[in-house]
């Protein structure tokens, strides 16, 4: 297997979907790196782990006087599968992976495909195997 | 001599001064070490000409590069014209190419 160490990064994200801008920045970043043409993994801990829940629905605004379609209300679930198809069209990896306890504890077990369940053991490999490590820290 | 990209994503008037980037940069950057801030998110409200003159100069004479990410610019409403001419707009390209050489990255 090709060393794949110095074009790769790894980010450790920590913030849930809708309460920060620190989570679409830090999808605006990972998508960044994959379009600079580099291997990403994905540590989310705590709240991020809910970032790839599949069960995120877009809603009405009756407010707005609009119906879901015209809402268009953005989910990340949706933004993070279109990194992950960037990905597959370079031919690069982005391997993103929520920490069990933190899935177990928000009952968001059900993630989009293509990321995965795993430990802070996965953190471990992911900082061994990048070139470089940046930890999102939530507030 | 190391290399830091430190990138500070809260405004100025919601940091506590003990996690201040601007003042580690400072320091940093006297030890010496290469050092760049990224402002980005509310952090760059900071980058606007006449907000920060005396803090955003003290750290150009120190040789930090200040760097503001174009799209919190752009989502803050702050045009070019109004950009500190101490500040340059950069994206987030830059942050990644910073990763990728290895540089120490913070993020507050």
């Amino acid at each position: 297997m090709p060393d794949t160490r110095s074009t790769t990064l790894t980010f450790v994200l920590n913030d849930p979907p809708f309460e920060s801008a620190r989570s679409t920045t830090a999808l605006r970043l990972i998508d960044a790196a994959v379009k600079q043409g580099f291997h990403v993994n994905v540590f989310a801990y705590e709240g991020a782990v809910a970032l790839p829940f599949a069960k995120q629905a877009a809603h009405a605004n009756a407010i707005h006087g609009h119906d879901v379609a015209e809402e268009h209300h953005p989910l990340p679930k949706d933004w993070i599968a279109a990194i992950l198809d960037e990905a597959e069209r370079r031919g690069l990896r982005v391997d993103w992976v929520n920490c069990g306890l933190c899935v177990d504890e928000r009952g968001v077990g059900e993630s989009i495909p293509r990321t995965r369940r795993g430990s802070p053991a996965d953190l471990w490999k992911f900082v061994q195997a990048s070139v470089n490590t940046l930890i999102i820290p939530t507030r | 001599m190391s290399k830091y990209l430190l990138v500070e994503s809260r405004d100025p008037f919601d940091r506590r001064p003990a996690n201040d980037l601007a003042a580690l940069a400072a320091e940093l950057a006297t030890e010496p070490n290469q050092v760049t801030l990224f402002l980005i998110q509310n952090g760059v409200l900071e980058a606007r000409d006449g907000a920060a003159a005396a803090r955003l100069g003290a750290l150009r004479e120190l040789g930090v590069t200040v760097l503001a990410d174009e799209f919190s610019l752009r989502e803050r409403g702050i045009a070019p014209e109004r950009l500190s001419p101490l500040v340059s707009s950069a994206s987030l390209g830059v942050v990644v190419a910073h990763l990728a050489r290895g540089d120490r990255t913070l993020w507050h």
